[in-house]
């Protein structure tokens, strides 16, 4: 299916450097690769071990991580993955998108539901037959709405979902071979 | 409304009830018992299933006919909530969906206990979460039983009392034996069904101005009596600067608090991945949007073609102007169309309370089972299965909101939903966003998060005027109102932040680096989700 799943990667053991390995190749951008959009991966997301006890449906959700000796070198796989550029680059493209765009929607709703309170006057003044500026206000909210929906998507799944499923696989892999290749 | 009406609206409201509890027996049949099968429905569900599901869940009665029937009754005022109710979905697909999608399993706590220590937050999580759900619980509950006695015309005690009890009933079998599974279909039946009676009386409020939207905002300015001021806001929240600090405030929790509700927060776990979380959101923004828009054709719509006269005359808070705007449809009291199309739109109603309320009681019971009841009982307690335990809490959480929507049953319950989404907000969204973005959260910072925003929210409103101090409050002949605000979240939402952000700088915890590390990598990229 993709790539990623079928690379080898000797079992898990000694793959301690392929995330250094993945960062050193420019983490290519999906606009380039491949247009469209990927399956999903799901029926191989519970390999990671992290959900195994959820499937016997007991108690303890202090269980079900196995935190033990192990843990400390999965923790080590993390902050590993953290560190290096492939996830940078993940980071930053999500927060640069997310950080404005949060910014201009929030400002832009308190903005509208602030003036609809204190400036009646100003939200009535019409334009156009029994439109008025309250009237377009609120129908500009549902199309910002559609819009950044649509712009958030468009730059996730372009620039943010190829280079995030391949550190996933990575990160699989190395927390598989720290947990002692248990997969 | 005449025998007609109730005797089809029965009917039509005795098949959805058959249909669902077929699908809740086919369901069951197949289940297999399982944690990942009660909590998440296997997490199986495509993205435009998810997407119907999540948009059922969200569009209560109180949108359908709420909404409408303040646009009917106060114009432009009533369109301010039906924006907040839209906007408010870009935080949940900005920052909440995917991420949480990828680190937790079954509730919000799993996200934050993930780095954290686990007990303390797992309660502070778990209490917040089930006291949300319970106020919204009770106020559609509540609702139930006044739609019932308004739609078929029996003022009488008895019939509201039994509706009631038999909405909490269906919601208990629906999810103790179906679990998320057989609920995620009922919203699904029940988010089709409530759009297609939505878009039908849409096209038929259009058809009758031509297709001419101006001139349907224009006659209902004109009936209104209210002319050009009908258009424009303040009608409702124009008076006095208590009133629209008010206003302000709901605004606020309504932006702010659907990203911490969580019975949505729990759909993101019935799809596979963060993708398919991603595109359901994409989904119900879509649907949502869309019955939005139309709901505030149906508002002007009623105010043009009924009048707000005689909406008001029939409820006096608006809640029967789309029933009536149907009968008016159809072709008037004594057609056979106006019945049907007001039987139809009674029936989808009922529906729609009772697929809502059997999701709220599954996401409680989930916050009850999985994280309050592992976290207080005995280490030396025997363990039963965990999902026994959310059987028997949604039957428990059943028999709560039955009590308590009894009692409740004759106040103004339009102040629950509001407090809801307050609560939400500034208990469950500041601890969320802290967990996931701030590499230096601790547990004493999550824990005073979670209260700082509880408590404030919940003690503003009992110090409010909706509980003492004016004619009508819950307890009218006291008074110990304090806090002007009906809506706590102006105030409550930034002390939750505050306090998670004291509770933080004052620990002598030191954060855990890796396990920031893992959430964050988890959280981006889905590695080792479930």
């Amino acid at each position: 299916m993709q790539s990623s799943n079928g690379r080898a990667r000797g079992g898990g053991s000694g793959s301690d450097s392929s995330v250094e390995n993945h960062a050193g190749h420019d983490p290519a951008p999906a606009e380039t690769a491949t247009e469209g959009r990927y399956e999903d991966p799901w029926y191989d997301a519970l390999a990671s071990g992290w959900g195994e006890s959820a499937a016997a449906g007991t108690l303890g959700p202090a269980a079900a991580e196995p935190r033990q000796e192990q843990a400390g070198e999965v923790a080590d796989v993390y902050l590993e993955v953290q560190r290096s550029a492939a996830f940078q680059e993940v980071r930053s493209r999500y927060r640069r998108f997310v950080v404005p765009a949060v910014a201009v929607f929030f400002s832009w709703y308190v903005g509208y539901v602030v003036t609809a309170t204190t400036a009646p006057g100003f939200m009535a003044r019409p334009v156009a037959g029994a439109v008025n500026v309250a009237m377009l206000a609120g129908l500009g909210q549902f199309v910002s709405t559609f819009l950044f929906t649509w712009g958030y998507t468009r730059h996730a799944r372009l620039r943010r979902d190829r280079a995030a499923l391949e550190l996933r696989w990575d990160t699989q892999e190395l927390t598989r071979g720290a947990r002692g290749g248990a997969s | 409304m005449t025998d007609n009406h109730q005797t089809l609206a029965l009917l039509l409201f005795s098949g959805f009830v058959a249909v669902t509890l077929g699908i809740t027996a086919w369901v069951g049949r197949n289940r297999r018992g399982s944690a990942e099968e009660f909590y998440a429905g296997g997490r199986l569900f495509s993205p435009m299933e998810n997407g119907f599901a999540i948009a059922g869940d969200y569009m209560s009665a109180a949108s359908f006919l709420g909404i409408s029937g303040l646009i009917a009754l106060f114009g432009y005022d009533g369109l301010l909530y039906s924006v907040g109710f839209l906007v408010a979905w870009l935080v949940v697909l900005f920052l909440v969906a995917e991420l949480v999608r990828n680190c937790g399993r079954f509730t919000l706590a799993d996200v934050v206990a993930a780095r954290m220590r686990e007990r303390p937050v797992r309660i502070a999580a778990g209490t917040s979460s089930v006291t949300v759900s319970v106020l919204y619980l009770v106020a559609q509950m509540v609702g139930a039983g006044s739609l019932v006695a308004l739609l078929l015309g029996r003022t009488g005690g008895a019939a509201q009392v039994w509706a009631v009890i038999g909405v909490g009933a269906l919601m208990v079998i629906y999810v103790s034996l179906g679990g998320m599974r057989a609920t995620t279909w009922i919203q699904i039946v029940k988010a089709v069904l409530l759009l297609g009676g939505t878009v039908t009386l849409t096209v038929l409020v259009m058809l009758r101005f031509h297709g001419d939207f101006d001139q349907l905002l224009l006659t209902a300015a004109e009936r209104s009596g209210h002319g050009a001021a009908f258009l424009a806001p303040g009608l409702k929240y124009g008076g006095d600067w208590t009133e629209r600090l008010d206003f302000i405030s709901l605004g606020l929790a309504l932006v702010l608090g659907t990203a911490g509700l969580p019975h949505i927060l729990s759909r993101f776990y019935t799809v596979p991945t963060a993708q398919a979380a991603r595109r359901s959101v994409v989904w119900s923004i879509g649907l949502i949007g869309g019955f939005y828009l139309m709901t505030i054709v149906l508002g002007f719509g009623a105010a043009a073609i009924v009048g707000p006269e005689a909406v008001r005359g029939s409820n006096a808070a608006g809640n029967t102007a789309v029933p009536l705007l149907a009968l008016d449809l159809g072709g008037g009291a004594d057609s056979t169309g106006g019945t049907v199309l007001f039987a139809v739109v009674a029936a989808v109603a009922f529906a729609t309370i009772l697929a809502v309320v059997a999701g709220i009681t599954l996401a409680s019971s989930a916050s009850v089972a999985h994280d309050l009841y592992a976290s207080l009982r005995r280490e030396r307690t025997e363990s039963r299965s965990e999902v026994a335990v959310a059987r028997m809490a949604a039957v428990g959480v059943g028999v709560v909101a039955i009590a308590l929507g009894l009692l409740a049953r004759d106040l103004n319950v339009a102040f629950l939903v509001g407090l809801a989404f307050a609560v939400a907000a500034s208990a469950n969204l500041p601890v969320l966003l802290y967990s996931l973005f701030w590499p230096g959260f601790t547990t004493r910072g999550a824990v005073w998060a979670v209260y700082g925003g509880l408590i404030p929210a919940v003690a503003l409103v009992l110090l409010s005027p909706v509980v003492s101090g004016s004619p009508e409050s819950l307890l009218p002949a006291v008074d110990f109102q304090y806090f002007p605000l009906e809506n706590p979240g102006l105030v409550s939402i930034p002390l939750g932040f505050v306090a998670g952000w004291l509770g933080t700088v004052t620990s002598a915890d030191i954060p855990d680096e890796a396990r920031h590390a893992e959430t964050e990598v988890r959280s981006l990229t889905g590695a080792g989700a479930v």
